[in-house]
């Protein structure tokens, strides 16, 4: 009989007991294991990638850069230069011979060309190894154009999808500080950290800002600007989604420029109201805590007798949650709790234990926690607790369909916005259609054999 | 731009080829020797066309393997998908990171056999894909070769009636109408590989632990190939195929075809079948490419002197080319990110026609990238696009309609299930494309005529 937990990954699964679990994790993929992670370039493209307005540059095969191209549901309200991919295209020439001379040629055109705002060289995994210098090519071009040429450090076997993350934010803090911004900084502004402007989520959420009276200096990264991203210092707040990947930069941005942040989640009702809360605690202003507290009356009473439909009908169902970063799962499990259903196994790619703690103190008794999973354990766990719901990317989709289950696609290609009060409306209504579809009475059960 | 940046390739990369055709060994777990990345990109990449769950292990190079060889993580992983998936074969292909840092893989997996005397291991296929070397189609054909070379070790008696059908990269429903054409020829196919289940089969029942899909052509079967009495091999762009390695080596004859599309692509076909069959063309069959002719006449009104676009993979554009030269469309640009030598003749031989009668017009691109096929079209004026999902932003921006075909196709359901090639292949395409036209041409008029 073949194996669900590989031996090595049984400390990554665990069982909530007493709001307890305790799990190990942020630690490098098994191999063999056919992890659902991807990896340090991945983690790299994912953060930097909505920059608008930046050339963004694979040094490495062509594989890397055709992978990532146009794949997410990023959008932007100007240029759309990230929309194009961008690779050196190394061959085997090059391989032996080096690739930093196709490098500058490369980087010369395209800043010609597209005359970006700044430009970032991505090294993939070859790179590191046959030792172009990278840095030194960004930086005799960087001289010569006149706008930034930044390395990032993302090649794939560095670690994980976190260091990726790193190597992003330190290409991020390369940008911060490099300028002043052209007019005076209204007093209540902030920056927006980690939210990727998927299907215009970004959007709503500045109209909220807006609403309370608090400015948007820069979106890193999502419909981001170069220019409003060098001036981010200026801002008195860091507003910090998707933790995992942007903390890192925050507390830079505090370390160097005094610069405090606040980690908030748009997902669900609790979640969203508590950030408009804290974005108007932090600035003592009262009248930024009244116009929150009538924005989130407002939009909740609308959205209230909505989720009331949905929660009759969708009363008892269990769902899988297993999605990139940690904080997101522990939004969803709230949301998911708003529409009566129940999650029965949580997990994240690149959690940190301190989120699965909080997350073990959200589940019921016997839900799973699982770090850095795979399609066998996936399968196994949603079969065990009798799913009907799975919360996950493209990876997981298969693997719910197949086996009957309802699935919602909360990664980055979504085209539909789940974030703000609107976003918590339309994931009510995706899992609402996908559990109540009637494809599901042909489906399950009915598999129907044939003679060989 | 110049041959120092690629601007949205059109391609991917070879160890996307290669786990493509191993999932087409029965019981067959791919398996990339490289980042974490490369498995996790490649199997979202297939999912999105084939909405099937794509398992592929990753040996999860690290940075200390970069430096001391892979060998200690290449054994886990071997071990780790043993445990897990129980495969009867694993289909082990190479990275660009593993290729450059020198990884010897054949000697780890002898080394490995060697240190597991006596235990039944799965079979272990090795082929070399490193990344920089040509495309995702080149590395397709690698897998095949190194299929045929790790299963058939010797020649037998012939075995009447039996022929191994290398098909090349088609699409499930493809390989679906190879077996079902072989069957009326009286043909025992030994297909190599075949897919056809694995990556487009039937829901599960919900409390099944599947943790391979069913479907492929078992190991032993393939093993069998030196006793066919011939090889039938699909591809006129194809260099050292399998069927050239199984000519060298075991002598078993090679009869070579272009992929069949179009009526005298898919004569040439059937005439080997009918040649290896010994019978003449069933009538079922007759009456398909009679229809087919009689479309030919019915539609040529609406198709005669049309501009199309055509680019994808080497052999598919090769056999789109052949069909448009049959209607009278102008095939403008036909384009490939292939690096083959063979690709611009063997489009030249194909349309014939076409250059008599539209003298000096075929462009033929190789080893080019979209960004280039949109200069170019836009300079062209097509009225027509053939090709995957990658060039829905360039038919939008030209106005005209896209015809999908070959792979990815991830902006539509069916991409799996699209039948390209035979006669009945060839009509698919002709309707599809015949009545692109004439929708274009119903909706770019403002009388909005019904009847066309």
């Amino acid at each position: 009989m073949s194996t669900t937990i590989l031996e090595k990954r049984r400390r990554q699964v665990a069982t909530v007991t007493d709001g307890k679990a305790v799990i190990d994790c942020a630690k490098p993929s098994l191999a063999g294991s056919v992890s659902q992670r991807a990896c340090v370039f991945c983690g790299s493209r994912v953060v930097l990638y909505p920059i608008v307005d930046a050339v963004h540059l694979v040094h490495g095969p062509a594989g890397c850069a055709a992978y990532t191209w146009d794949i997410r549901g990023t959008v932007s309200s100007g240029p759309e230069l990230h929309r194009l991919s961008f690779t050196t295209d190394l061959r085997e020439k090059d391989v032996i011979f080096g690739g930093a001379e196709k490098l500058e040629r490369a980087l010369r055109e395209l800043i010609a060309r597209h005359t970006p705002r700044a430009a970032f060289v991505y090294a993939t995994c070859i790179v590191g190894v046959i030792g172009d210098d990278v840095d030194s090519v960004c930086k005799k071009v960087a001289a010569g154009v006149g706008i930034p040429v930044i390395p990032v450090r993302s090649e794939g076997f560095r670690g994980t999808k976190k260091d990726g993350y790193a190597a992003a934010c330190d290409a991020l803090a390369q940008l911060i500080g490099t300028r002043e911004p052209e007019s005076p900084v209204p007093p209540h502004s902030i920056n927006i950290l980690g939210d990727f402007n998927l299907a215009g989520e970004l959007w709503i959420l500045e109209a909220y800002y807006r609403r309370m009276g608090v400015n948007i200096l820069a979106r890193i990264t999502g419909d981001g600007r170069v220019d409003d991203i060098r001036t981010a210092h200026h801002a008195k707040l860091n507003v910090v989604q998707c933790s995992g990947s942007m903390t890192a930069l925050a507390r830079h941005m505090k370390e160097t420029y005094g610069v405090p942040f606040k980690q908030v989640s748009y997902f669900g009702i609790e979640d969203m109201s508590a950030a408009l809360y804290d974005v108007a605690a932090f600035f003592g202003d009262p009248s930024l805590h009244e116009k929150a507290s009538e924005l989130v009356r407002e939009e909740v009473t609308r959205l209230l007798p909505m989720l009331a439909f949905y929660r009759e009908r969708l009363n008892g169902r269990k769902a899988v949650i297993y999605v990139g970063g940690a904080f997101k799962t522990i939004s969803l499990i709230k949301a998911l709790r708003l529409i009566g259903i129940e999650t029965v196994v949580a997990g994240s790619q690149t959690g940190r234990p301190e989120d699965y703690e909080m997350m073990a103190g959200l589940c019921n008794p016997g839900t799973i926690i699982v770090d850095d999973s795979n399609p066998i354990e996936l399968a196994a766990f949603a079969r065990e607790r009798g799913a009907d719901l799975f919360i996950g990317g493209v990876k997981e989709r298969p693997i719910a369909f197949k086996m009957g289950m309802a699935f919602c696609d909360h990664n980055h290609e979504r085209k539909l916005p789940l974030a703000g009060f609107e976003g918590m409306r339309n994931f009510a209504e995706e899992v609402y259609g996908s559990v109540m579809t009637p494809v599901w009475r042909y489906v399950r059960g009915h598999a129907k054999g044939g003679a060989a | 731009m110049s041959d120092a940046v690629t601007v949205n390739p059109c391609k991917v990369c070879a160890p996307l080829g290669a786990c493509v055709a191993f999932r087409g060994v029965a019981g067959c777990i791919p398996l990339i020797h490289g980042s974490q990345g490369c498995a996790t990109y490649i199997r979202r990449y297939t999912i999105s066309h084939f909405r099937e769950p794509m398992d592929i292990a990753s040996s999860s190079i690290s940075e200390d393997s970069t430096v001391f060889g892979g060998t200690a993580h290449f054994s886990t992983a071997l071990d780790n998908v043993i445990r897990q998936y129980s495969p009867a074969a694993i289909g082990v292909c190479t990275s660009c990171l593993s290729e450059t840092i020198g990884d010897d893989v054949g000697l780890f997996i002898r080394e490995y056999k060697a240190a597991r005397k006596g235990a039944a291991l799965p079979a272990l296929i090795h082929a070399s894909t490193p990344s920089y070397k040509g495309t995702h189609a080149d590395g397709f054909h690698a897998a095949v070769r190194a299929i045929l070379a790790c299963a058939v070790k010797e020649k037998g008696t012939p075995t009447a009636r039996q022929v191994t059908l290398l098909p090349g990269f088609v699409s499930p429903a493809d390989l679906r109408h190879f077996k079902e054409l072989f069957e009326d020829f009286g043909l025992e196919a030994v297909l190599v590989p075949d897919y056809a289940e694995t990556l487009d089969g039937p829901s599960w029942s919900a409390s099944e632990d599947r943790r391979l899909p069913e479907g492929g052509t078992p190991f032993e079967t393939i093993a069998s190939s030196a006793n066919s009495v011939a090889t039938l091999q699909i591809g006129r762009a194809l260099q050292c195929g399998g069927g050239d390695w199984l000519e060298e080596t075991f002598s078993v004859p090679c009869r070579r075809v272009g992929m069949p599309i179009g009526l005298r692509e898919s004569d040439a076909f059937f005439d080997a079948l009918c040649e290896l069959g010994g019978c003449p063309l069933p009538r079922r069959h007759a009456l398909e490419r009679g229809r087919l002719l009689d479309s030919y006449v019915d539609g040529h009104k609406y198709l005669f002197g049309k501009r199309a676009v055509v680019y994808g993979e080497e052999d598919l554009v090769i056999g789109i080319a052949a069909l448009l030269n049959e209607i009278g469309v102008n095939p403008v640009l036909c384009a490939t990110g292939g690096v083959g030598e063979r690709f611009r003749e063997q489009v030249r031989e194909v349309t014939g026609d076409a250059q008599r009668l539209f003298p000096g017009e075929l462009e033929i691109l190789s080893d080019t990238d979209h960004d280039t096929i949109l200069a170019r079209a836009e300079a062209l004026k097509p009225d027509i696009i053939i090709g995957s999902s990658k060039g829905y932003k360039m038919a939008r921006k030209l106005g005209v309609p896209l015809v999908r075909a070959g792979f990815p196709i991830h902006d539509r359901i069916g991409g799996q299930r699209l039948l390209h090639v035979g006669y009945c292949g060839t009509q698919n395409l002709f309707d599809l494309i015949c009545n692109a036209l004439m929708q274009a041409k119903q909706d770019n008029s403002p009388i909005g005529f019904m009847y066309v």
